[in-house]
């Protein structure tokens, strides 16, 4: 159940940083999972090759990441907006390719897999008669941290307020006064950030490697459950999902676990498509 | 510059539209069935290939072309009639019943992914697809006793009116005829009544609904026609590879079909066939240049994804409409010298949410 908790929550951090570019551009990004593994890389380069203790090296992560989500938006992204969704979509989906690609070439990295130390390897929590693996427990930690900070950032802040005004109408907050374009960028900035906290916890509990960015597609699932574009919907859903997986592993025959989410995923959009806090939207005309 | 004058409505939907048409798609047919007379065997199966990934850009660019529905699972579809098409072999079936109940299979899943999906536009109906295409992968995987699992799978041989095929010229013909087949009923279908109302949906799903084409059946018929001919390019597929595994038919795969269409040209005919030659030709020309490049580049395994990768980049942000598109550009401008301006192309942006609703 814990261990299913701590899956969910890098569900939820992934998804969290698709709802955040979803609600602020409208766009789908398909390399969040890539964007994971990029920072995942990096906090092994510095950790593991350059002796970097863990509590310098994940802010220092976080932050080169986001200053690749800033650049990734500002060479690409910004040039396709405004154009369909679609053409977007896949946009998004080359660039994923191209960093698999491109991680896989890098010297130092390659197609080889890594873990890395943290302070939590190894140790374990008594709850009773409860076990916890300390990495769990830093994950769900982590996330509940992030999801925080990232509320009040939205609630407070008046550059989370501009975010929040640029995601519901583009034009309207460009006459406001508001400068879009570099709200869109901050933003995948903020997104590619979760991305690297995500990579970061999830390396002790999984191994790094060029395609862990996978972990992206079980990502959707989440999203979906809980309404593309809902905040507090992305991390509800990415703990139900993390738990069903768990259950299902348990007592569902073999194969289950695999797909236990895209079922759930099927089923979700056919019943209720908006999710579990999304708002729908239709055109009267 | 050649000018068409209509004088009747019948000339609307005439299959070709000008006689020089008729003489230049002949000479490519015929072409094409010479073509293993005077071609290496080698090139024979590459083009066996482009012409099975041909069939799989009809159909999807059906369905993401003409309907605007976008599917990331079409590798489950042609997954479905690759082994459906092994399968009906096994159980003794001959050649030519197999291939149409493949896809008719197919077909069948299209349905039953196209009823759910009515309610679902955009982004949720991609996400669908792809669910549906990775619990379609894990069955594969799963059901060892049609499937094989991962021990895979052989595909039997194929006979036809009593000859065995198992030349690679043979199979080149069937697969030939079987695209002109499906090319010549999807042009058919796109001039019909059927076809307009599948644009229609593409360009606005209300007005098309106000002028009285029915949503639901318009977009389950194009599921289904969009999974049937992939199916039948799935069994032909099946045979090409001769051994079928689950690892094949990947949610990879199925970006790379729908990548495919993008680079090839969205909303065109023509574009399948493009996007079907570019998926066949780049592995061919990134292994020619890989002897030209530096050491440390050229040996890379992944040097392939990336430089699909960075064309799929390169294509949505600078000709978003595809090689067909460039080809349409070029040809304006010549015909139009001097007079040819880039906004005949410009498209639409849309900044507000409202507006992207069709």
């Amino acid at each position: 159940m814990i261990n299913g908790a701590a899956v969910g929550c890098i569900y939820a951090l992934v998804a969290l940083g698709f709802v955040l570019i979803y609600k602020a551009t409208e766009v789908v990004n398909f390399a969040q999972g890539d964007l994971l593994m990029l920072g995942a890389f990096i906090a092994f380069t510095l950790i593991a090759l350059m002796g970097w203790s863990y509590w310098i090296a994940l802010p220092v992560t976080a932050v080169i990441l986001a200053a690749f989500g800033w650049g990734l938006d500002r060479a690409v992204f910004r040039r396709v907006i405004g154009q369909p969704q679609f053409a977007i979509i896949m946009v998004t989906i080359g660039i994923g390719i191209i960093m698999r690609a491109g991680v896989s070439m890098v010297p130092q990295w390659g197609t080889e897999t890594y873990s890395i130390d943290t302070p939590f390897s190894n140790k374990v929590v008594r709850f009773g008669d409860i076990v916890v693996a300390q990495e769990y427990l830093s994950i769900i930690a982590g996330t509940a941290i992030l999801c925080v900070v990232l509320y009040l950032f939205f609630r407070r802040s008046r550059l989370g307020i501009a975010m929040q005004a640029a995601s519901q109408n583009q034009l309207a907050a460009y006459y406001m006064g508001i400068p879009v374009k570099t709200v869109f960028s901050m933003i995948w900035g903020i997104s590619a950030a979760v991305a690297t906290v995500a990579g970061i916890l999830l390396a002790p509990v999984s191994l790094i490697e060029a395609n862990m960015g996978l972990i992206g597609l079980k990502a959707f699932p989440a999203a979906v459950l809980g309404g593309f574009g809902s905040i507090p919907g992305a991390v509800v859903g990415g703990l139900i999902i993390g738990i069903i997986e768990q259950l299902s592993a348990a007592y569902l025959p073999d194969g289950f676990k695999d797909v236990a989410a895209y079922i759930v995923l099927l089923a979700v959009l056919v019943v209720r498509p908006e999710g579990l806090f999304g708002e729908s939207m239709r055109k009267k005309v | 510059m050649r000018f068409i004058f209509k004088t009747e409505y019948q000339q609307d939907v005439k299959l070709f539209p000008h006689g020089g048409a008729v003489f230049w798609y002949s000479l490519l047919i015929a072409a094409m069935f010479a073509a293993p007379l005077v071609l290496d065997e080698f090139y024979i199966g590459e083009i066996t290939y482009v012409l099975i990934f041909t069939i799989i850009g009809v159909g999807l660019m059906i369905l993401t072309g003409y309907t605007g529905l976008v599917s990331l699972g079409h590798a489950a579809f042609l997954g479905i009639g690759a082994y459906a098409e092994a399968y009906l072999l096994g159980q003794g079936l001959p050649f030519l019943i197999t291939v149409p109940i493949s896809g008719f299979i197919a077909a069948a899943f299209g349905v039953a992914l196209g009823v759910p999906a009515l309610r679902m536009t955009g982004i949720y109906l991609a996400i669908a697809t792809l669910a549906f295409a990775i619990i379609v992968a894990e069955v594969f995987a799963r059901w060892e006793s049609v499937t094989g699992g991962y021990g895979g799978m052989q595909v039997p041989d194929i006979t036809l009116f009593g000859i065995d095929i198992y030349e690679d010229w043979q199979f080149y013909y069937i697969c030939l005829i079987v695209t002109l087949i499906v090319m010549f009923g999807a042009l058919n279908l796109l001039r019909s009544p059927t076809g307009r109302a599948l644009v229609a949906i593409r360009d606005s799903e209300i007005a098309a609904q106000s002028m009285g084409v029915n949503l639901a059946k318009y977009k389950t018929l194009s599921f289904a026609l969009s999974a049937g001919i992939t199916g039948i390019a799935g069994a032909l597929f099946a045979h090409k590879t001769v051994f079928l595994s689950p690892d094949s038919f990947s949610i990879v795969f199925s970006i790379q079909l729908l990548v495919m269409v993008v680079v090839g040209g969205l909303g065109s005919l023509h574009g399948a066939v493009y996007g079907a030659i570019f998926i066949g030709a780049l592995p061919q020309i990134i292994s020619i240049a890989k002897d030209y490049l530096p050491h440390a580049i050229g040996e890379q395994p992944s040097l392939e994804a990336g430089v699909f990768g960075l064309i799929l980049v390169l294509f949505v942000l600078f000709e978003p409409l595809g090689i067909y598109g460039r080809w349409m550009k070029i040809k304006l401008f010549f015909q139009l010298f001097p007079l040819y301006k880039k906004a005949t192309f410009k498209r639409q942006k849309s900044y507000m949410k409202s507006e992207r609703v069709r």
